[in-house]
């Protein structure tokens, strides 16, 4: 049993004083793609550590390959929290992120995705990439749970790497699937303010 | 002579001897606080029943928005009590554990209050290293300070240092590490916001737990072999009230309302009931400290007017935020600020009236003979 991912998720939950909120929607071991909006480097371990223990032992962050393979701890907590890590330089023919992301889900395993790309400076909600859709059009079993990450980027922005303690909140939405013959373009943008949704809420 | 050749010339002070003190010979936990702890306990147990049995009520007997108002602070009373409790039963293990755990658990407060704060007032990313010192060096400084003044004989020594701390460097400091992330919008509204955390949530509180360092005595000077551990579970005891108090005057006969804007709940009537009322019962507690009849009502009348002062000073930066309370800020938070507001306004003016009339201020230890110039 290794003790880094228990630690990991403690701590992740001290620093971030994240309060865990699931509206219209349940914690549960189907498989599902969790797809949030991104402003820290902090946003897949708070979230990850805010699923209860079942669900997040067969819960996979997709994360970046060149940041999370730079240096020993990076890739002592990637391993620990079971993270994909997904090469964003070489992306080949029948390698591409999303063969790769379906494969290792297999089918018992969920995802965490953030579908903006990058992390966002200002905490707003970018435009989605369009992962996830080819995704759910691979996989139409998946359950979609839209996540809302509120204050993160205040405790890590982009570029700080010691976090200030503040408070923040996890909002977990309504499952949305893709439906038979659902245009790209009004999936994404349906994900997208699903997300936006939960802000207010 | 004996005692002149033990002044060092320390600028005419006595030497700093960092000891720790004989403080075993000091009561830590006497017969009228644990009476006074017991009627507490047994208060509150009786405050949670009474708001279970109106939970089960009809909603068309009783406004079920008061009933959830009076149950969190129920709990939240629950919390302060035991946190309080804790740290005196430890204090039964030795005097100093006693009042080292106090001080880390009134830490602990402070640092959840200043994370309420800060999360409400929006500061920019510039900020960003001078939170960082705000949480990890000036806190736990200020408390480190607090706590070694609480287990070292040298009255004054720590004092000096903690009492302006916050107020002149860390003003002087925390501006200047912002102008050095080099960004000027709104820069003196930044500054302020984070100037003002500090000092309610982590500078006002402090003087809390510092009581513990006084030499206490009586105002005609005779020393009090009381417990300080139960004059400040007195003093917070007679603050809460005043808050309670006032919210059921408010209720019963309030109509004057003081600021509409800022609290609609608040009025005159409960105002002068509610202090008037913790004064009596704080004058009817008086066995538990120093003060006499009278001086426990006076003292008592003041800090319940500051905790009330503390209580509308949050309700207008949360109103300037547009929220109701600190607990809904991040949803599923208890709101520790909404509760230890009245708290914070009041520590300071309680320490001084407390330090100034009723301790011995002289810089010999009397209540430590043996240890410096009491002997």
């Amino acid at each position: 049993m290794n003790l880094t991912a228990p630690v990991l998720a403690l701590t992740a939950k001290l620093l971030s004083g994240a309060s865990v909120r699931w509206i219209d929607c349940q914690p549960d071991t189907c498989q599902r793609v969790y797809f949030a909006n991104h402003t820290s480097h902090l946003d897949a371990l708070v979230l990850w550590a805010s699923l209860p223990r079942e669900v997040r032992a067969l819960t996979r962050p997709v994360a970046a390959k060149d940041y999370w393979e730079k240096t020993f701890v990076r890739r002592h907590v990637a391993k620990a929290f079971n993270a994909l890590l997904i090469d964003r330089k070489e992306i080949k023919v029948h390698q591409s992120p999303v063969d790769l992301m379906i494969r290792q889900a297999g089918d018992k395993n969920s995802l965490i995705v953030f579908p903006e790309g990058s992390r966002n400076a200002e905490g707003e909600v970018g435009k989605f990439k369009s992962g996830i859709y080819y995704t759910g059009k691979k996989r139409p079993d998946f359950e979609f749970v839209p996540v809302y990450i509120d204050n993160m980027n205040r405790i890590l922005p982009r570029g700080e790497y010691l976090p200030v303690p503040l408070l923040s909140c996890i909002t977990f939405g309504p499952p949305l699937w893709l439906e038979a013959g659902e245009p790209k373009i009004e999936f994404l943008r349906r994900a997208r303010e699903a997300v936006l949704r939960l802000k207010d809420l | 002579m004996m005692d002149l050749a033990r002044f060092s010339t320390f600028g005419g002070l006595p030497a700093p001897t960092f000891s720790f003190a004989p403080l075993n010979n000091v009561y830590w936990l006497d017969t009228p606080t644990t009476i006074l702890l017991l009627v507490v306990v047994i208060l509150l147990a009786l405050a949670f029943a009474v708001g279970e049995v109106l939970k089960r009520q009809p909603e068309t007997t009783i406004n079920p928005a008061v009933v959830r108002t009076f149950n969190s602070r129920v709990y939240a009373w629950w919390m302060m009590c035991t946190i309080l409790v804790f740290g005196i039963l430890l204090g039964l293990i030795s005097v100093v554990v006693g009042r080292i755990s106090t001080v880390v658990l009134f830490f602990g407060v402070s640092f959840w209050a200043l994370r309420e704060f800060i999360t409400l007032t929006p500061t920019r990313g510039a900020d960003h290293r001078a939170l960082f010192w705000v949480f990890f060096i000036f806190t736990p400084l200020q408390y480190l300070l607090v706590g070694l003044d609480v287990v070292m004989t040298d009255f004054n020594q720590f004092y000096r240092w903690y009492s302006i701390m916050i107020p002149v460097y860390g003003s002087l400091l925390i501006p200047a590490r912002v102008a050095l992330a080099g960004d000027y919008k709104r820069f003196l509204e930044r500054i302020a916001k984070i100037q003002m955390g500090l000092l309610i949530c982590v500078y006002a509180l402090s003087y809390a737990p510092a009581i513990l360092h006084l030499r206490l005595q009586t105002s005609d000077g005779k020393p009090w072999e009381g417990s300080a551990a139960g004059l400040l579970f007195y003093f917070v005891l007679v603050v809460q009230l005043g808050d309670v108090f006032q919210f059921g005057w408010d209720k019963l006969i309030g109509r004057r309302v003081i600021a509409p804007p800022i609290n609609a709940g608040k009025t005159w009537e409960g105002f002068f009931g509610g202090v008037v009322s913790a004064a009596l019962v704080g004058m009817l507690l008086w066995w538990v400290t120093p003060f006499r009849m009278w001086e426990a009502f006076c003292v008592s009348l003041v800090i319940a007017t500051m905790g009330f002062a503390g209580s509308m000073t949050m309700s207008a930066i949360k109103r300037d935020r547009g929220v109701r309370d600190y607990g809904t800020l991040v949803r599923g938070h208890v709101g520790v600020l909404d509760r230890i507001d009245c708290i914070c306004f009041a520590a300071p003016v309680f320490y001084h009236i407390t330090r100034f009339f009723f301790a011995n201020q002289s810089l010999a230890p009397l209540l430590f003979p043996g240890s410096g110039l009491g002997s």
